[in-house]
């Protein structure tokens, strides 16, 4: 149109098709040695095409797990790690809306503080205070727990800040309405400010969940009983720095495993996900 | 920014505020005070007392060589992935905002990156470049290169890096699309219209205009460098070999794991906070001052 | 010679066709206008001439030079747009340098072509700011002033006053026309707004639907609109529409309408029996006696604007309205009786549209 060009951008298309092809590349990479024998794969001699060993090594990976490290069937590590993203975003939501409301919605003493220590702790993810929150949680008897798992991590801001922000768009008219009408705080947040927030909860959700899916350092910290391995650390502890003894495919079905959900929320939800993204680092 | 309609009741508000500010206290400015205060301590060998020593745990931090050692890792790391993964991000986003219709197609084919954990990505990179099985390792050695990231640090520095930018493309990509779509097409146009051809259009004007996303994402980048990689270093190398992909925060790890060194690894907590919180005030004050319209 | 020459143009997006064939000449130095509702296809015609859209068939050429193949660059042609399209980043010197510095022009010969256009548009304080810190009415003289020292042989406007107030616009509309006056160069300008039309263009384009309703000077679309939608569409207020029929028995000829009758002048053109709408202006109505050839007509509402009087009333079962220069104080209900001045009759073939 601008410039003269008969015919789609052959170029363009290129480039995106590389990019497209190196960022799938791995994945599809392990969903083969996920099909495979582990003989075949530790040879060396893994061809690129998949093999026959799909459902018996699924079967075996959700069921039964590795045989020679920790004997979890994976199926129960993904349901740690369900059970903690899930917790890890629903707790941060129902907190930073219900914190949000307040702090725009009311005028108190320390209004401002409230806020403002709520807000620094934006600056410091948890890999920064490790060790002295391990104390804390240890010291409260939650070690190998979920909630010790999860609440740590519902501590931070992000949430708050994004309702705060959406709140202030939210014109006055809607509460001097409700107040005629006769409706308290609480049942303007529950009929009137709730339905308006779908959207920014449901972007956040994506958000979160990813966030509390894809967790490292702190259920590596928090854990050590095997029942209680999510997802992500099992895979770290299946893999055994002396590689015959490694179980490739399972340690590849086991990642395959640990991908699909969050990438299909992303993708089911990339709406919401982008909107939450762009939202949340503001 | 005030609200000028308000509720008037003095005790709910505490309450809806209080599970947030509670749990950030526990979990939060209390281990964070702690740290600050645990770095001017040193413990005695036993356990048994502790005393205050000012300044230094940071004194003999940076007397050794091994933390100058973390920090150039962590630098080296952080310029790399920031600088592979942006020019990628850029080049693909202006590819795609050429597209009129397919705009969208590209960008769910290319964001879903984000959603894998880092340290799976980590395992990914491993198994495909692991010396022995690898299947991009075993075309690297058929070209004469001895590939091993488990005796090399430079090799294993790259695998890193590697998965840390496979992860960070996606991300940078998304936001520089936007900004992309961002630019109203008039501008362009008249930039046509001026004489501009595509590549002088692109640096004489849209780049400028890109420029407070890209600087936003710059910031994002190297504070996800420092900290989020943590999974990837350990799914990959430990840290190694021989402490060739240690990075500071992967360092307050390993130091506290050993249990030793309590005031040393606090130290190095409360070094590594003062940097984000730098990162991030820099980011807050000149990111609302580029932004053009 | 920068003559601009639209033959057989037409213009499809995908299957809806926006575009049905446009023919038209603007000759050198001509102030053209390009005036229709929106979605009639002005501004698409606009950015085809400018090279941003290809047309689907059909020619454009400049200067008596083909352009279809050439790319908006070389067209050698200047655009202001809506929304003004300046270079955020850039101050208003270098957003007006900048096409000039593409091309490789020597510094001091951008300098003095940017002060000459700065001087012309008196934007001599403000080169060193921002667009951001600039007015609408501002930002729009930079637009302008970018457009002139590229010295182009056609000046491309796309509704450049959309955006600004009403007062501003007026002031704008006088600018631009003087500065039409003084450089000569060929102009094409888009507007839905006629009286921007009526009162800056040589020649106006009436453009409706994706074709060409009627070319002609202000005057010419004003005295002799050549169909329905040209005639309501010049002119403030609208004029006047009273559907009926033309009959001839015998004597002069009569409009049957709604409710009533009204002679006609004896050269009225049609047949017996035809379909027509009569068309009158609303400054065409005087008060007279009640009569055969004038609207019996029941006063509604009276707005005085203080240099003329608005009238609307009811004739022939629907609103008609009259503007006189004298103060009237009819009170509403008040019987009025209309004559309409007999040169100034139109009268339209209901099916078609067309003229009689």
């Amino acid at each position: 149109m601008i410039d003269r060009r008969s015919g789609p951008d052959w170029f363009a298309h290129a480039v995106l098709w590389t990019g497209i092809l190196v960022m799938a590349f791995p994945v599809y990479l392990t969903f083969i040695a996920s099909t495979h024998e582990p003989s075949t794969i530790a040879n060396g001699q893994m061809p690129l095409v998949p093999g026959d060993k799909l459902l018996e090594t699924y079967w075996q990976t959700i069921f039964v797990g590795p045989t020679r490290t920790s004997r979890m069937p994976v199926g129960a590590m993904m349901v740690n790690t369900l059970v903690m993203a899930l917790v890890i975003a629903i707790g941060k939501i129902c907190i930073s809306i219900v914190s949000a409301y307040a702090v725009v919605y009311f005028r108190f003493p320390f209004r401002r503080t409230a806020f403002w220590m709520i807000f620094m702790t934006l600056m410091l993810p948890v890999e920064v205070r490790i060790y002295p929150t391990y104390n804390v949680v240890a010291s409260l008897g939650l070690l190998d727990t979920f909630a010790g798992l999860t609440v740590p991590l519902i501590a931070s801001a992000t949430g708050t800040l994004l309702f705060r922000q959406f709140f202030m768009t939210i014109p006055d008219e809607l509460l001097e309405a409700s107040k005629i009408d006769g409706a308290g705080p609480v049942r303007f947040f529950v009929d009137t400010v709730l339905p308006l927030s779908r959207t920014n909860i449901a972007a956040l959700f994506v958000i979160l969940f990813i966030y509390g899916w894809n967790q490292y350092l702190w259920p590596l910290l928090i854990t050590t009983r095997a029942d209680m391995q999510t997802i992500v650390i099992g895979i770290k502890k299946m893999i055994v720095t002396a590689d015959a003894l490694t179980e490739w495919q399972i340690v590849m079905a086991t990642a395959m495993l640990a991908m699909i959900p969050p990438v299909a929320v992303v993708l089911l939800m990339q709406r919401w996900f982008v909107k939450g993204l762009v939202e949340t680092e503001k | 920014m005030e609200k000028r309609a308000i509720f008037r009741q003095r005790w709910l508000p505490y309450l809806l505020l209080a599970p947030q500010l509670a749990i950030t206290l526990v979990f939060f400015y209390f281990p964070a005070g702690q740290a600050v205060w645990q770095s001017f301590l040193i413990e005695d060998a036993f356990g048994i007392s502790t005393e205050f020593v000012w300044f230094e745990n940071y004194q003999a931090l940076f007397a050794q060589p091994q933390y100058y050692r973390a920090m150039a890792n962590t630098a080296v790391f952080s310029v790399s992935v920031t600088v592979l993964s942006l020019s990628l991000a850029l080049l693909l986003a202006v590819m795609a905002d050429r597209q009129i219709k397919g705009a969208n197609g590209y960008k769910t084919l290319l964001i879903w990156p984000y959603a894998v954990a880092p340290a799976i990505a980590a395992v990914l990179w491993l198994f495909m470049f692991q010396p022995s099985l690898g299947v991009v390792a075993r075309g690297i050695r058929a070209l004469g290169i001895d590939w091993n990231p488990l005796l090399n640090g430079t090799h294993a520095m790259i695998l890193v890096i590697m998965a840390a930018t496979w992860k960070q493309v996606s991300y940078n990509f998304l936001f520089f699309l936007a900004g992309l779509q961002s630019i109203p097409r008039s501008v362009i146009e008249a930039a046509a219209i001026d004489g501009a051809g595509r590549t002088r259009r692109f640096w004489t004007i849209v780049f400028p205009l890109l420029s407070p996303t890209a600087f936003f994402l710059l910031v994002v980048n190297v504070v996800y460098v420092f900290f989020d990689t943590f999974g990837i270093i350990d799914a990959t190398t430990g840290g190694g070999p021989a402490k060739a992909t240690e990075t500071m925060v992967y360092k307050v790890y390993q130091d506290g794991k050993l249990g030793a060194d309590l005031g040393g690894s606090a130290a190095q907590s409360v070094i590594l906070m003062a940097i984000v919180v730098a990162l991030t005030a820099f980011q807050f004050r000149y990111i609302e001052r580029k932004v053009h319209y | 010679m920068a003559e601009v020459r639209i033959s057989g143009v037409r213009k499809s997006f995908g299957d809806v066709a926006v575009l049905h064939g446009i023919d038209t000449t603007i000759a050198d130095g001509e102030f053209m206008v390009l005036l229709g509702p929106s979605g009639c296809g002005k501004s698409t015609l606009l950015r085809i001439v400018a090279g941003l859209e290809q047309q689907s068939a059909g020619d454009v050429s400049i200067g008596g030079r083909v352009v279809n193949d050439v790319e908006p660059k070389d067209r050698n042609i200047a655009m202001v747009f809506q929304n003004y399209a300046l270079y955020p980043h850039l101050s208003v010197y270098d957003n007006m340098a900048y096409g000039l510095r593409v091309r490789g022009t020597p510094r001091p010969e951008i300098e003095r072509r940017v002060q000459e256009a700065a001087r012309i548009l008196e934007l001599g304080q403000l080169l060193q700011r921002k667009p951001r810190q600039l007015s609408g009415g501002q930002r729009q003289r930079v637009a302008m002033g970018r457009a002139i020292v590229r010295d182009p042989q056609v000046f491309l406007f796309d509704e450049p006053l959309s955006n600004l107030d009403a007062k501003l616009r007026v002031q704008m509309r006088i600018e631009i026309k003087a500065l039409h006056q003084r450089l000569k160069t060929t102009t094409i300008y888009v507007t839905h707004d006629q009286i921007e039309a009526m009162t800056m263009a040589d020649r106006i384009v009436v453009m409706h639907d994706g074709i060409v309703e009627q070319v002609g000077t202000p005057l010419e679309l004003y005295d002799h609109p050549s169909n329905l939608f040209v005639a309501g569409f010049i002119g403030s207020p609208a004029m006047n529409f009273i559907e009926g029929t033309l009959r001839r028995d015998g004597g002069a000829p009569v409009l049957e309408a709604k409710g009533g009758s009204l002679a006609l002048p004896a050269s009225t053109p049609g047949a017996d029996g035809q379909k027509v709408t009569l068309g009158i202006r609303p400054e065409h109505l005087s008060i007279s006696a009640t009569g055969p050839a004038s609207l019996d007509a029941v006063v509604e509402v009276v707005e005085p604007t203080g240099a003329d009087t608005h009238v609307v009333a009811i004739a022939f079962g629907q609103q008609v309205q009259a503007v006189f220069t004298e103060r009237h104080a009819f009170a509403p209900g008040a019987r009025v009786a209309l004559c309409p001045r007999a040169e100034a009759i139109h009268l339209f073939d209901t099916a078609s549209g067309r003229h009689l």
